[in-house]
């Protein structure tokens, strides 16, 4: 029984940290452009990189499927070049993960430097710091703890993925099969125990997942009104 | 110092437009840029820093060029080397007094200070007493020892220009006098010229030496308005 679990759990831990991690840089880089450039067509971006938000996550997997599956161009030039061969492995639930999870990072980036009074950039251009020192000294350390409680929900997020991974990767045991399509399997195989088990495992992390994401953001509140 | 500025910007927020054309070319250690609010005095004031860029124009600072929108030259800001210090002072809420007052020679993290810029940030904090509060948050301050972090921080970047927006605006009467007082002292002892915003025509007679007053984006006066008991002479040229 435990091992049952523990090897989608694992599986799962390692698809939902690499999601994350995926999801959080380019949540930050898109966050930070869209936040800071005010640009045309900034809006229709902004909604675009809002979609896999309130899309369907087996449309989304579809998608992907055309855009990285073998037949299509660039996957067929991922696999050829770099030796990546994304459907039905554990990085292509990474992948479908990460486009599920990246509108939390990307929406809580964008507010978190969109917080940040401009003032103090302007007064570290005043000090001498170029584009990257102000970011690294200034921008970043104020904008974080709203990026990292935005990065707890992604990671939350890619954990309970289902439908998109379930396209992209597939539901191989110990390859592919994540905690939700196992809870799926077995509960479809009428396996309760094994369901039991792994349910009140993913309620448990998920609830350790968000305690941890408000605390975050008590904590820089309260800072800001210590006495 | 000279200052020699002719610039123009439209400045468009909430649908109604601004438009600055400010000129004037003056010689002076104490410059105050006067006028009601919503005369362009802080977007001025902000062009010199380079934190905005005019849409035309010229800013040349004794001989340096800073801005020449039509040979293509805008120096950024930080190649400009002027101490700023902001209306709200736009502290760090993150760093303490002291890391504040060091952060124009910390550009990385950590922050590796030189025995010599120790020694300085010392004796920047020693100045402008600010020693007993050098481990406190900027939140945790009073007005006046915000107004002085501001001021430190900004002189320790050596700057060759000191621009202040509004420095005494956000005191009170009593506070006001004493940092008058503070101010004025400090740029002689930093011997360091000085532009600064008011709307305050006590603060004309108690720092500037030179006024150029604006009112709608445009100069109305320049070098005048200084009252004679101000006991300072006027210098202008242009």
């Amino acid at each position: 029984m435990l091992e049952a679990a523990l090897t989608p759990l694992l599986l799962t831990l390692k698809i939902a940290a690499w999601a994350t991690f995926l999801a959080a840089v380019a949540g930050v880089a898109a966050g930070w452009l869209l936040a800071r450039f005010d640009f045309a067509g900034r809006d229709i971006v902004d909604a675009m990189l809002l979609l896999p938000m309130v899309m369907p996550p087996t449309v989304l997997g579809y998608y992907l499927l055309v855009v990285l599956g073998r037949r299509s161009a660039l996957g067929h030039w991922l696999e050829t070049n770099l030796g990546l061969e994304l459907v039905f492995s554990w990085k292509g639930a990474v992948i479908a993960a990460a486009v599920v999870a990246f509108p939390l990072v990307f929406k809580a980036a964008r507010a978190a430097f969109e917080a940040v009074d401009r003032n103090l950039e302007s007064a570290g251009r005043t000090l001498g710091y170029n584009e990257l020192t102000l970011f690294t000294r200034v921008t970043f350390p104020l904008a974080w703890r709203g990026i990292a409680a935005g990065a707890m929900l992604a990671f939350a997020r890619a954990m309970g993925e289902f439908g998109a991974t379930l396209m992209v990767a597939g539901n191989i045991p110990g390859r592919t099969q994540t905690m939700s399509i196992a809870i799926y399997e077995a509960v479809y195989a009428g396996d309760d125990a094994l369901a039991n088990y792994l349910v009140v495992i993913a309620s448990l992390v998920c609830v350790v997942l968000l305690v941890m994401a408000s605390a975050i953001v008590k904590r820089g509140h309260l800072r800001l009104q210590r006495p | 110092m000279r200052f020699d500025v002719d610039i123009g910007k439209r400045v468009m927020a909430q649908g109604r437009t601004f438009d600055l054309a400010v000129k004037f070319c003056i010689e002076t250690d104490r410059l105050a840029l006067f006028g009601p609010s919503g005369a362009g005095k802080s977007l001025t004031l902000s062009a010199l820093a380079g934190l905005v860029r005019p849409d035309r124009g010229r800013i040349a600072v004794d001989e340096r060029v800073w801005l020449d929108r039509a040979r293509g030259v805008d120096v950024p800001t930080r190649a400009r080397r002027v101490g700023y210090v902001f209306q709200d002072y736009a502290l760090f809420p993150h760093r303490t007094v002291e890391q504040n007052v060091a952060a124009a020679h910390s550009h990385w993290w950590p922050a590796a200070l030189t025995r010599e810029e120790r020694h300085e940030i010392d004796a920047l904090l020693e100045s402008f007493a600010l020693r007993e509060v050098r481990r406190s948050y900027p939140e945790q301050l009073s007005g006046g020892q915000r107004q002085r972090t501001a001021l430190a921080r900004a002189l320790a970047a050596r700057p060759q220009l000191l621009l202040l927006d509004e420095p005494f605006a956000a005191l009170d009467a009593v506070l006001r006098l004493r940092l008058r007082a503070d101010l004025m002292d400090v740029q002689r002892r930093f011997a360091i010229p000085m532009v600064l915003i008011t709307h305050d025509p006590d603060d004309l007679v108690e720092c500037a030496e030179s006024v150029v007053t604006l009112k709608d984006g445009r100069v109305t006066q320049n070098a005048l308005g200084i009252p004679s008991n101000a006991g300072f002479a006027s210098r202008a040229a242009g």
